[in-house]
C-alpha cells in the first residue's frame, strides 16, 4: 500500500525530462502512474527516483490527417475514447480505449504509458501491431521512429532505452481509405479486468473480397503476435463466414509458448484467441463494407 | 526531499511540503483529516477511494499527492451545495443504494463524473460505468437505479 | 396495528454515510498516535530459524519492534475456540507465532513507528531466515498417511469428527432404493473481501488503567470477554471495546483475531495511541475464509422421485489454526441442514475438520447452510434429470406439507413453519416457468446453450437456545439484549446487542420500537457497538439480529409498557385492566373514554419527576430484557435464474434471475430486499467467479483484488424479487432473518442453470467457480 521513498522531478520540457533520466540511475518516467504505481505499492518495483513528465506540454494532442493520426503520449485513454478525430480517422482505437481498465483508470492511464510498459495483458499493444503503428522516441541524441512490429522486446520490455521518452504515435487514418474495417475484442478477467486474450482485426475489402488483413493477438503470449498464417489464408477470398472461420483456425500457429495461469491456460487462451479471431474478423469486413 | 504542493480542496487551497511518495489519499485523508474518501485496496481495484480530480474520477491511492499538484480535488465531503444534497447522493439515499456505506462515496464520485460525461447513460452503461468500483453489499442493483434516480432528477 | 412495522422507511443511516462521515475505525487519529504494521510470512509452511529486528528497529521514526516471544513474555495468551465439538484437538495459536509459520500471512512480528509509511519500511528491513516445509493445502490429503503435519499436537491433521442422523435408517434407504445419485463435490474456498478492511485503534490511560479498543467487530463485547479472559488480560471493567461504522463483515468480523490483541498490547507498552490498518492483501492472507469442503455424497431415491435417503461425508479444511467458532459451521450449521425443504427419513452425515496450511476457515455468509443447500439441490437436479421428472415436480414431490409444522428432520432441527409449495407457486408464476422452458426447447433447436436454474433452500438463523447450543460444544448463549432508555421528554434510546454493519439496525429497529411504544421512529435512536454504552450482547452474524435481537427490544418494550400502565393507572385513577395502550398514538386511556388519557411523553416524565408514582414504584423510565430465544428460526426461498453459456468459449451470461423468500414477517421491506439482492450477487461470486486458490506450497494464488473475482455490475441484469410470509411461531415478531437467504440459495441456482444448459451435451457437474474455462472444458469432454 506504501511506495518505497524515491526522488521526484517534474519537468517542464521534454529536454529536461531526458537530462533528468540521464542523470538519475535508476529513475523511471512517471506518466499516468497506473502501471507504475500499483507495482510501486506492493513494492515489486523500486526506482529510486520519479520523472513526472504529466506537466510537458504538447504531449497530449490528437492530430488527424487524411493519411494518418498522430497521438501524443500523454493522451488518456478516456481521451482517446471520447475523440471525435479518431472515432472518424481510426475508431478500433476509441472502441479499445472504452473497454480499457476502467472509468479512473481511463482517465489517468496514458497511450504512451501503456505501450511504454508492455504488459502482456495490455489491450494498446495488440491494436498497435495490427496497425503497424509508428512510435516515435526522443532520447539525448534526438528523435527516432520504431515501428509497432519492432517495439515489443518481451515481456514488460520495449525497445525504449532508459532516457527515451515515447512521445507520438501515429496511426493509419484507415476510415479514410475506401472499404476498410477494424475491430478489437478483449476476453475481460474478471477481477483486473486487463486482456486475458485481446484480438485486432484489420480487414480491407477490394472488389468484395479480402485485399489486405492484418490479425494480431496478445494476451496469449509475453507480447502481441501477428498472425501471418490466418492472414495469408484469407486475403483473395469473399469474407464469408466459412472462410473467416478457416482462416482464425490458423491463429494457433502464431502462438508459440503460451502462457498460462489460474484463469486460463495455454489451450484455453489459444482457444479464445481463435474464437476471438474469428468474430472479429467478421465484425472488421462488416465494418469495411 | 519534500516537494511542495498546493492542491485546492472543495474549493479550498492547502499548500503543504510533503514526500514525494505520499498517495494522494493519504493527504486527504491524513494530512487533511477528509476521511470519507475510503481506502478498501491495495492494487487499484476497488474503487473505494474515488474523488474528482480536476473535475475526473480518478482513484486516489493511484496518484500521488506530488501529481495534484495545483489541482482541484472534490471529495465526497465537498459534494452537497449550501446543505442541499447532491442528486446522486440523494438517488442513493432514496434507493438504498448503500448498505455498509464504505463504497459509497467512491461509488458517488463515480457516479458524478459518469453522469457529468453522459447524463442519460442507459442501464447497460451505468453498469459498465461502475467497472471500477466494488460493493460488497448490495449487489448493485440499488446503486444502478439510484444513478437512474438522478439521471431522471436532473431531467 | 403496525403502522412503522412493514413499511419501507429509508434508512436512518445514510445521511452520514453518503456524506462522507462514516465513523470507520481506519478514521479514527489521536493526539500523539503511532503505527502497527506486521512482520508476515511469505511461506505456507516453514520454520523459523531466526528473527533479526536490528536494522528494522535502527530506522528513524521507528519506536519499536516486537516478536512473538515479546509479546508472549509480555503476557498475551492463546487465542481460544468459542465452539469445542466433543474430542476436538485446538493447537497452539499465539498472536504472533514463534515456532513455524503455518499459512502465508502467519504473522511473525510487528513493528510501531511514526508515520504508516515508516511502519511499512521497517517491516521489510525485519530479517527472518526460514526452513521452508512441504506444505498441505487441500482437506481430504491433509488426513491422508504421510502429510505433512502442521501441528504436532495434531499428528494425523484431524482436529475433530463429528457425526448426525439415523444411520441405520440410511442405510436402509439406500438397500431399497430403486435408484441411487453419487456425486463426488469440492465447495472451494472463498476469500470473503468486505470492503473495509479490517483495522484496530487503542488507548491506554496509564493513569486509570483504562484501555479503549475501537475494532471493526460485529461483535465487540464477545471480543471483550476473550481480549480480558483469554488474551490480553485486562479486566473487562478495564476495557472498552468500540466497534463504529464497520463497512461489511460477512461472518469474517466476527471471530477473535491477534491484531485486536497486539494493538492494545502496544498501546501500553509504549503508552501511546496505536493504530492498525490492515491492507487488502493483509486481508486475503489473514481474515478468516469461507467454505472449503470435499465431499462425497448419495442420495435415494424411489422411481417416482420420491427421496428416501442422502448419505453425506465431508473433509472440512480449518486452515492453519482453529478459528474462534470454526467448528461449528461445518457441524451444527451444515450437517443439520441435510434434510433441506424435503421429508427424508434416512439422513447421515460425518465430518472430518482438518487442518491444512491455509488461512483458517470460519463462518462466511450462510457458513454451512450453504454448502448443504449445494450439495441436497445438486443431488436433487441430478436425480430429477435422471429420473426424467421436472426439477420443480421432484421438488414438490419431497416437500414438508405445510400442515406438518412444526417438523423435525432427522438431522436435530425442528422447523418452525413454511408453505414450500406457495413458494414455488410464486416464483413459478414470476418467472413464468413453463414459458422459460419453451423458450429453452426453441432455442436448443437452434443451437443455443439456454440453461434454466432452481433451487429451494432452506436456512437456519438465529442460533439457539443456548443451553442446547452449550451441549453442543458452544463455549458462549446465544441470547440477546436490549436496553430501552426513555428520557423524560419521551425520546428513547435503544442500546442493542447486536452490531450493524450495512443490515440498516438504525432503521429497522426504531420502526420495531415505534410501534411498540407508539412513538414516531424520529423520536428512536439506535446505539450499538460500545461496551461502555451497551449492556453485554452477542452481537450479529448467523441472521440473528431481527429475530433474538429484535425480540429482546420487544420484551423490554413490553416492560416499560407495563410500567406506563402503572403510572397511567394510578394518575387516572383507573384500574390497570380497564386501560388501554394505544401502540399507534402511545396514549394509555381509560378503556370507552378515550378523553381520560396520558401521552407516552407525560408518562415518561412522570417517571422521572417521581412526584406521583404508584407505592413501591421505582422512578425512572427504562427497561432491560436478555432474550434467550426457543429455537433457531428457518427461512426458505425458491429461485429460478435463466443462463446462457457461449457454446464457443464457455462464458455464462445471467439473463434472468427471480427469488421467491419467506423470511417471516418484514420489517422493512426496501432493507430485505437489499439484503437478498446483496446475498443473490455474493451467491453468484462463489458460482461463477470466486476462488481462494492455493498451490501446492500453499502459496495463495489470489491474494489480491487483481486476482481474486468479487461480482462487478456488470454480471447482472436486475434481480426480480417477490417474497411469501409464514410468521414464526418462535419469536413475537413472527421474523425469520434475512442476510444469508439470498446467498445460500444462488450458488446452487446458478450451478443448476449452467448444468442444465449442459446437460444436451452429457455435462453432469463442473465443480465451482464455473469460470469460462472450466465450462468449456466440460463441454469437451463430453463431446
Ligand atoms: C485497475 C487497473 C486496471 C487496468 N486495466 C487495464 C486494461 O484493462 N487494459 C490495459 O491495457 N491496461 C490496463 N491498466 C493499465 C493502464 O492502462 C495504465 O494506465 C497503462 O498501462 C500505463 O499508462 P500510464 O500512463 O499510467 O503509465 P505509468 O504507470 O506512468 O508508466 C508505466 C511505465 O511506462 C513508462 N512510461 C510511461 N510513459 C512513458 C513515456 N512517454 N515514455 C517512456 N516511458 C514511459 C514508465 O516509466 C513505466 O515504466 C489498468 C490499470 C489499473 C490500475
Ligand atoms: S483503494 Fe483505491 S482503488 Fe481500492
Ligand atoms: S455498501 Fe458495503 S461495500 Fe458497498
Amino acid at each position: 500500500m506504501y511506495t518505497p521513498t524515491f526522488d521526484y522531478y517534474r519537468p517542464k520540457t521534454l529536454d529536461e525530462a531526458i537530462a533528468l533520466l540521464g542523470k538519475n540511475k535508476g529513475a523511471k518516467v512517471l506518466a499516468g502512474g497506473h502501471s507504475l504505481l500499483p507495482a510501486m505499492k506492493l513494492r515489486v518495483a523500486q526506482p529510486a527516483a520519479l520523472v513526472d513528465i504529466g506537466r510537458i506540454k504538447g504531449l497530449s494532442a490528437i492530430k488527424a490527417g487524411k493519411k494518418e493520426v498522430k497521438i501524443g503520449a500523454l493522451t488518456t485513454h478516456a481521451a482517446v475514447a471520447a475523440s471525435a478525430e479518431l472515432a472518424k480517422a481510426c475508431p478500433i482505437l476509441c472502441e479499445t480505449a472504452a473497454m480499457l481498465g476502467d472509468t479512473q483508470v481511463r482517465n489517468r492511464g496514458t497511450m504512451g504509458g501503456s505501450l511504454a510498459h508492455a504488459d502482456p495483458a495490455a489491450d494498446y499493444p495488440t491494436v498497435m501491431i495490427a496497425l503497424e503503428a509508428t512510435m516515435t522516441a526522443m532520447g539525448k541524441k534526438g528523435e527516432r521512429d520504431i515501428s509497432a512490429g519492432k517495439f515489443f522486446k518481451d515481456l514488460l520490455t520495449t525497445a525504449l532505452k532508459a532516457d527515451e521518452i515515447l512521445t507520438t504515435i501515429t496511426v493509419p487514418a484507415y476510415r479514410n481509405f475506401p472499404n476498410m474495417g477494424g475491430c478489437y475484442l478483449k476476453h475481460r478477467h474478471p477481477a483486473s479486468s486487463y486482456a486475458v486474450v485481446g484480438v485486432a482485426a484489420m480487414v480491407g475489402l477490394v472488389d468484395g473480397k479480402v485485399g489486405r488483413v492484418s490479425l494480431a493477438v496478445g494476451g496469449a503470449t509475453v507480447n502481441p503476435v501477428r498472425c501471418s498464417a490466418a492472414e495469408s489464408a484469407l486475403v483473395g477470398s469473399a469474407p464469408t463466414d466459412d472462410a473467416i472461420a478457416a482462416a482464425a483456425a490458423k491463429v494457433a500457429e502464431a502462438i508459440a509458448n503460451p502462457m498460462s495461469d489460474l484463469y486460463a491456460t495455454a489451450d484455453y487462451r489459444i482457444r479464445l484467441a481463435t474464437v476471438m479471431a474469428k468474430r472479429a474478423l467478421m465484425t472488421a469486413a462488416q465494418r469495411a463494407m | 526531499m519534500k516537494q511542495s504542493v498546493s492542491i485546492t480542496v472543495n474549493g479550498v487551497e492547502h499548500t503543504q511540503e510533503v514526500e514525494p511518495r505520499l498517495l494522494l489519499v493519504h493527504f486527504l485523508r491524513d494530512t487533511l483529516g477528509l476521511t470519507g474518501t475510503n481506502v478498501g485496496c491495495d492494487t487499484s481495484q476497488c474503487g473505494s477511494c474515488t474523488v474528482l480530480l480536476d473535475g475526473a474520477a480518478v482513484k486516489s491511492c493511484t496518484v500521488l499527492a506530488a501529481q495534484a499538484d495545483g489541482s482541484e480535488v472534490t471529495t465526497i465531503e465537498g459534494l452537497a451545495r449550501n446543505g442541499t444534497l447532491h442528486a446522486v447522493q440523494e438517488g442513493f439515499w432514496e434507493k438504498h443504494g448503500l448498505q455498509c456505506g464504505f463504497c459509497t462515496p467512491g461509488m458517488i464520485m463515480t457516479a458524478v463524473d459518469l453522469l457529468n460525461r453522459n447524463p442519460h447513460p442507459t442501464e447497460e452503461q451505468i453498469r459498465h460505468g461502475l467497472e471500477g468500483n466494488i460493493c460488497r453489499c448490495t449487489g448493485y442493483q440499488n446503486i444502478v437505479k439510484a444513478i437512474q434516480y438522478a439521471a431522471e432528477k436532473a431531467g | 396495528m403496525a403502522k412503522y412495522v412493514g413499511t419501507s422507511m429509508k434508512r436512518r443511516e445514510d445521511p452520514r454515510f453518503i456524506q462522507g462521515k462514516g465513523g470507520y475505525v481506519a478514521n479514527i487519529s489521536l493526539p500523539n498516535m503511532a503505527y502497527l504494521a506486521i512482520k508476515r510470512s511469505p511461506y505456507g509452511h516453514a520454520r523459523i530459524k531466526k528473527i533479526n529486528t536490528k536494522k528494522a528497529a535502527k530506522l528513524p521514526g521507528v519506536i519499536a519492534v516486537f516478536t512473538g516471544q515479546d509479546l508472549i513474555d509480555g503476557g498475551v495468551g492463546k487465542l481460544p475456540c468459542g465452539w469445542n465439538v466433543p474430542n476436538i484437538k485446538v493447537p497452539t495459536r499465539w498472536p504472533l507465532t514463534i515456532d513455524k509459520v503455518r499459512h502465508v500471512g502467519d504473522g511473525v512480528a510487528c513493528v510501531v513507528a511514526e508515520s504508516a509509511y515508516i511502519a511499512a519500511d521497517a517491516v521489510d528491513l525485519i530479517e527472518v531466515e526460514y526452513e521452508s516445509l512441504p506444505a498441505v493445502t487441500d482437506a481430504k490429503q491433509a488426513a491422508e498417511k504421510g502429510a505433512p503435519v502442521v501441528h504436532d499436537e495434531a499428528p494425523d491433521n484431524v482436529s475433530y469428527t463429528w457425526g448426525i442422523g439415523d444411520k441405520a435408517a440410511m442405510e436402509e434407504a439406500f438397500k431399497t432404493a430403486d435408484h441411487i445419485v453419487q456425486l463426488d463435490l469440492v465447495n472451494q474456498r472463498l476469500i470473503p473481501t468486505a470492503m473495509e478492511p479490517r483495522a484496530a485503534v487503542a488507548q491506554w490511560n496509564a493513569a486509570t488503567e483504562d484501555m479503549t479498543l475501537w475494532t471493526t467487530s460485529q461483535n465487540p463485547s464477545p471480543i471483550r470477554l476473550l481480549l480480558s479472559a483469554f488474551t490480553l488480560g485486562i479486566p473487562e471493567h478495564k476495557l472498552r471495546v468500540i466497534s463504529p461504522d464497520v463497512g461489511g463483515g460477512f461472518g469474517s468480523k466476527i471471530f477473535h483475531y491477534p491484531e485486536e490483541i497486539i494493538t492494545p498490547w502496544v498501546a501500553r507498552k509504549i503508552n501511546r495511541p496505536v493504530k492498525w490498518v490492515s491492507t487488502r492483501t493483509e486481508a486475503s492472507t489473514t481474515d478468516s475464509q469461507g467454505r472449503d469442503h470435499v465431499t462425497h455424497c448419495r442420495m435415494a431415491l424411489k422411481n417416482d422421485g420420491t427421496i428416501t435417503g442422502i448419505d453425506v461425508k465431508t473433509w472440512s479444511n480449518q486452515g492453519a489454526y482453529i478459528s474462534t467458532f470454526a467448528p461449528l459451521i461445518p457441524t451444527a450449521l451444515y450437517l443439520t441442514l441435510l434434510s433441506g425443504l424435503y421429508k427424508v427419513k434416512g439422513i447421515w452425515g460425518e465430518m472430518v475438520g482438518t487442518l491444512t496450511n491455509t488461512v483458517p476457515v470460519d463462518a462466511y455468509r450462510g457458513a454451512g447452510r450453504p454448502e448443504a443447500s449445494y450439495l441436497i439441490e445438486r443431488l436433487v437436479d441430478i436425480a430429477a434429470r435422471e429420473l426424467k421428472i421436472d426439477p420443480i415436480e421432484i421438488r414438490r414431490k419431497n416437500f414438508i406439507p405445510k400442515n406438518e409444522f412444526p417438523y423435525q428432520t432427522p438431522v436435530a432441527f425442528v422447523y418452525d413453519s413454511g408453505d414450500y409449495g406457495a413458494l414455488f407457486d410464486k416464483v413459478e408464476q414470476m418467472a413464468n416457468y413453463k414459458q422459460l422452458r419453451a423458450d429453452q426447447a426453441e432455442a436448443r433447436k437452434k443451437g443455443k446453450l439456454i440453461g434454466v436454474g432452481v433451487a429451494g433452500c432452506i436456512e437456519a438463523s438465529g442460533p439457539a437456545p443456548s443451553a442446547v447450543a452449550g451441549s453442543l460444544g458452544s463455549a458462549v448463549g446465544f441470547w440477546e439484549s436490549a436496553k430501552l432508555r426513555v428520557h423524560p421528554t419521551g425520546k428513547v434510546q435503544v442500546y442493542t446487542g447486536s452490531h450493524a454493519h450495512g443490515q440498516g439496525h438504525e432503521t429497522t429497529f426504531a420502526q420495531v420500537v415505534a410501534d411498540e411504544l407508539g412513538v414516531k421512529p424520529e423520536d428512536v435512536e439506535v446505539v450499538h457497538g460500545d461496551t461502555a454504552q451497551i449492556p453485554f450482547g452477542m452481537g450479529t452474524y448467523g441472521s440473528r439480529s431481527i429475530s433474538v435481537g429484535g425480540s429482546a427490544i420487544v420484551r423490554a418494550s413490553e416492560k416499560l409498557r407495563a410500567k406506563a400502565l402503572k403510572i397511567a393507572a394510578h394518575q387516572l385513577e383507573a384500574a390497570e385492566e380497564d386501560l388501554v395502550y394505544d401502540q399507534e398514538t402511545g396514549k394509555v386511556y381509560v378503556k370507552g373514554s378515550p378523553n381520560k388519557a396520558k401521552a407516552f411523553g407525560e408518562l415518561a416524565f412522570a417517571a422521572y419527576t417521581a412526584h406521583n408514582l404508584p407505592a413501591g414504584l421505582e422512578p425512572g423510565f427504562e427497561e432491560t430484557h436478555f432474550y434467550d430465544p426457543a429455537n433457531f428460526t428457518f427461512p426458505n426461498s425458491a429461485h429460478i435464474a435463466q443462463v446462457e453459456v457461449d457454446a464457443d468459449t464457455g462464458e455464462v451470461k445471467i439473463q434472468k434471475y427471480v427469488a421467491v423468500d419467506d423470511v417471516g414477517k418484514v420489517i422493512n421491506p426496501l432493507i430485505v430486499e437489499g439484503q437478498i439482492v446483496g446475498g443473490i450477487v455474493q451467491g453468484v461470486g462463489q458460482a461463477l467467479t470466486e476462488h481462494g486458490a492455493y498451490d501446492e506450497h500453499g502459496q495463495l494464488l489470489t491474494a489480491t483484488l487483481m486476482e481474486y473475482a468479487v461480482p462487478h455490475a456488470d454480471m447482472f441484469p436486475m434481480i426480480e424479487t417477490g417474497r411469501i410470509e409464514t410468521a414464526s411461531p418462535h419469536n413475537p415478531l413472527g421474523v425469520k432473518g434475512a442476510g444469508e437467504m439470498g446467498t445460500i440459495a444462488a450458488t446452487v441456482t446458478i450451478a443448476n442453470a449452467v448444468m442444465d444448459a449442459l446437460a444436451p451435451l452429457g455435462v453432469r457437474h463442473i465443480e465451482m467457480p464455473l469460470t469460462p474455462e472450466k465450462v468449456w472444458k466440460a463441454m469437451q469432454g463430453s463431446k
